[in-house]
């Protein structure tokens, strides 16, 4: 077997672009806060995400708190129940995972791994921070004002969000729906950075089919975002006309305690239309770079190339194309004429199968394979086995006849938070472990990181599996507490009780991994430049951490695409993508 | 920053391929995926397309709750006349606003080549007239809108000629079209001062993100604007016409 150069020679074109200006601070207040520097940005956006996420985390352990001892907590009325259950979902979704995946480590990675010194528009991406970081300014506003956050549900379905009598429905709504569309604003700066970065910003040798999946997946996100927020914007704009000024694009003529409303003849089916054109490509936002980025991981740690590169590109291209044409699976119980429920299922049920090869080609890579449990590898592990579980109950809730007596149980909530909510969140763990030396020169703690890791998963499962059994016996969902229902047995308490026990376990570990990430940025062991031993460019740097214009002197010249480990006649088992044919071989055996 | 050499640094051949095996050999090659492409005119083009779904949507919803309600839609040729010299005449206003706004298209097609062929005064000057010509495009929607509000009494909550989805509709996208060329006007008197002061050919660079831009950024410019017009061109048709 011959040693896969990709190139028959190690000639490499010229330069087609020009040596990027960078912007050099000279201030502290320009390098660290209103920094132009694409790594920097990256920290501010993972930190803000992250710190609205705990807020979000906090949310979730009252919302359990209220099912497993309902009562127990007097400020937790009604209102403040679904406020919470709003306010959880609609940040975790948007303000976190989006915000730290393409915002995060898109800002970190798609500069360094592709070989470019910054994002191509250096200015705007410290603006898309900004805006970002006004959006969540504006959403925390809206806990304070007179009424409290929206409860709306994190769909925040018309015309009951902006009706007196659903929690927040004055100021609530208003800022929520500002925030939506300032996160927007500040996203498509963020966003058309990132695409023209791997589109036409990538260094020498690197060919969009040499880029690390990594890239492909938020690449991917990155332009289902730029497609699908404008669904939510338009939205966010007509529902806003609505709650201020009257219009009825969303609301028809309603009765609302005894009173006729002056809306009159607008559709509420639209809103949830919209809602879901970009409702479920956001699904997807989600999960493409989580997908991309854990193939990476898996390949690095089992000192494999990945199964099937091609493949897997393709599967992202393709899961993300027909992510837009299955969205009204979510509105089976809307009334929505049958053949239109027959073609939405048929499409999601087809996302099945380039799916599906992603998750063999993910086995195939560990088969055989000099696997390292590294604590990013257990994430990794743990992600296929999450994504599985929350793969297959979405069969279920794919085909309309079996949707239809779960929709709107616990089944529902076990099934979203296994596949979107629990195997991102793994992803982002594992990336974290995998990317704070490069970021920070330091290691995590290993024995910390494997009691974080152990904690989360298995703690994950007790928490979601006894959930669908739940949704079986019809336990509803967004419920403050339950009465007059018969058919649910006494026991299902007992098993809330036990959920939110475990719920509060895998809460409290997190506060592990945060003084992990802390201690370990001082008393880390030092990392070295490439402690994983990958191959990809960010390993590569001259500094760690990586100094402003990423490559010192010159940009590497990338010579094999991002999987060379273990090759047969290599000098070592691994091989970096800037490492000539001519180095990268014993000198032994080349043209077997 | 020149992109014509037929020959790399080691002196060999640059290999262009035409046609459409020629995508398949951009994109299966390194660095740029659309060869000479500067990023600040791909990264319009990705800019339009999304902006393209924004528009799509409001236009899908406004045919949504227009084709949903059952209180009949005011009759546009009757809201839209005026009546001018004793003559009463549909569509006038809108008329004279669309020719005006296509014809701006022509002069800031003209402002593009003349700008890549560095003739200051008149790539100024055309853009100069492309910015009047928008401006003017916004004042008379000014005078349509004062119109409708004042003197047809028209709302965004109802009207009383039909549904209320009328005036709701109308004002939001010709609004957030309005929005759109009022920023075009804008960015046409910033980048024609530009022109004007040559800081284009001594690639000064800009005041705030401090990028040195050449004759392109007309040209990006350019997209913007011509994306307008063609976005007027469906709400003409699907708002004036329907």
């Amino acid at each position: 077997m011959a040693i896969v150069t990709h190139d028959a020679d190690e000639y490499v074109a010229p330069a087609a672009i020009p040596e990027m200006e960078l912007y050099h601070p000279k201030t502290w207040l320009g390098r660290y806060v209103f920094s132009q520097d694409a790594k920097v940005i990256a920290i501010q956006y993972a930190c803000t995400a992250i710190a609205i996420g705990l807020v979000a985390l906090v949310m979730s352990l009252l919302i359990r708190v209220q099912l497993g001892w309902p009562g127990a907590f007097d400020f937790i009325d009604p209102s403040a129940y679904i406020q919470l259950v709003t306010m959880h979902g609609m940040i975790m979704v948007v303000y976190l995972l989006t915000a730290l995946f393409l915002g995060g480590f898109g800002n970190y990675l798609i500069p360094l791994m592709v070989g470019a010194r910054d994002m191509v528009f250096p200015y705007l991406n410290m603006l898309s921070f900004w805006v970002y970081f006004i959006a969540v300014l504006v959403l925390v506003a809206s806990f304070f004002v007179p009424g409290g956050s929206s409860g709306a549900g994190w769909t925040l379905y018309p015309p009951q969000a902006i009706l007196p009598g659903t929690p927040g429905s004055d100021g609530g709504i208003i800022l929520m729906l500002v925030s939506l569309a300032l996160f927007i604003v500040g996203f498509t700066m963020g966003g058309l950075n990132y695409v023209v970065t791997v589109l036409q910003a990538r260094t020498r040798g690197m060919t969009l089919m040499r880029m690390p999946l990594t890239i492909w997946g938020i690449f991917m996100a990155t332009v289902l975002a730029l497609l699908a927020f404008p669904a939510l914007f338009v939205s966010a704009i007509m529902m806003l006309l609505d709650k201020i000024i009257g219009t009825s694009f969303f609301m028809p003529a309603i009765i609302s305690m005894g009173e006729q409303l002056d809306y009159s003849g607008g559709s509420p089916i639209l809103f949830q239309h919209l809602f879901w054109f970009f409702g479920h490509p956001e699904v997807y936002i989600v999960a493409l770079p989580a997908f991309g980025i854990v193939s990476d991981l898996l390949s690095i740690h089992a000192r494999k190339n990945i199964f099937g590169y091609r493949m897997m590109v393709w599967a992202i291209i393709i899961i993300g194309a027909l992510s837009f044409i299955v969205w009204a699976h979510h509105m089976y119980v809307s009334g929505m004429n049958p053949y239109f429920g027959f073609f939405f299922a048929t499409t999601t049920l087809i996302i099945a199968v380039p799916t599906a090869i992603k998750v063999y080609n993910w086995v195939l890579t560990l088969w055989r394979g000099n696997i390292r449990l590294n604590v990013p590898m257990l994430f990794a592990i743990g992600f296929i086995f999450t994504f599985v579980n929350g793969g297959l109950t979405g069969l279920f809730l794919g085909n309309v006849t079996i949707d239809l007596p779960l929709s709107d149980t616990m089944f529902v909530v076990a099934h979203f938070h296994m596949v979107m909510a629990v195997s991102p969140v793994l992803v982002v763990f594992g990336a974290i472990y995998h990317w704070y030396p490069k970021m920070t020169g330091r290691m995590l703690d290993d024995t910390l990181g494997k009691f974080h890791f152990w904690v989360t998963f298995l703690g994950t499962y007790a928490i979601y599996y006894p959930m669908h059994y739940l949704g079986f016996l019809g336990v509803p969902r967004r419920y403050y507490a339950l009465e007059g229902t018969n058919f649910i047995p006494e026991s299902a308490a007992s098993l809330n009780e036990f959920i939110s026990i475990a719920a509060i376990v895998v809460g409290a570990v997190q506060l592990v991994f945060i003084y992990n990430l802390f201690i370990s940025y001082y008393r880390g062991k030092e990392a070295g430049d490439n402690p994983w031993e990958a191959t990809t460019l960010e390993w590569q740097t001259a500094d760690t951490p990586p100094q402003h214009g990423n490559f010192g002197e010159q940009l590497p010249l990338v010579y094999r695409w991002a999987y060379d480990y273990g090759v047969p006649g290599a000098t070592q088992d691994y091989i970096p993508q800037n490492v000539p044919p001519s180095k990268a071989s014993s000198g032994v055996d080349n043209a077997e | 920053m020149s992109y014509e050499a037929a020959v790399d640094e080691a002196g060999r051949p640059i290999k262009i391929v035409e046609g459409l095996p020629g995508v398949v050999a951009d994109w299966s090659s390194d660095q740029q995926a659309f060869k000479r492409v500067p990023w600040g005119k791909a990264m319009m083009w990705i800019f339009l397309l999304s902006d393209t779904f924004i528009f799509s949507i409001f236009l899908t919803s406004y045919m949504t709750v227009r084709s949903s309600t059952v209180v009949p839609w005011p009759n546009s040729s009757e809201v839209f006349a005026l009546t001018l010299f004793g003559h009463h005449i549909p569509l006038i206003l809108i008329a004279i606003m669309t020719f005006i706004l296509i014809s701006s298209s022509g002069t800031m097609a003209m402002a593009v080549k003349f700008g890549y062929e560095k003739k200051r005064k008149i790539t100024t000057f055309l853009m100069l007239l492309t910015a009047l010509f928008g401006a003017s495009f916004v004042g008379m929607q000014v005078f349509e809108w004062s119109k409708l509000i004042l003197e047809e009494g028209v709302r965004p909550w109802g009207n009383p000629m039909g549904a209320a989805q009328f005036g709701a509709t109308f004002f939001m996208i010709t609004g957030f079209h309005g929005f759109h060329v009022s920023v075009g006007v804008i960015l046409l008197l910033i980048v024609a001062r530009k022109v004007w002061t040559g800081d284009l050919e001594n690639m000064r660079p800009g005041f705030f993100t401090g990028r040195r831009g050449g004759y392109e950024i007309v040209e990006i410019v350019g997209l913007y604007w011509h994306f307008v017009d063609l976005v007027w061109v469906f709400i003409f048709a699907f708002f004036y016409l329907w």
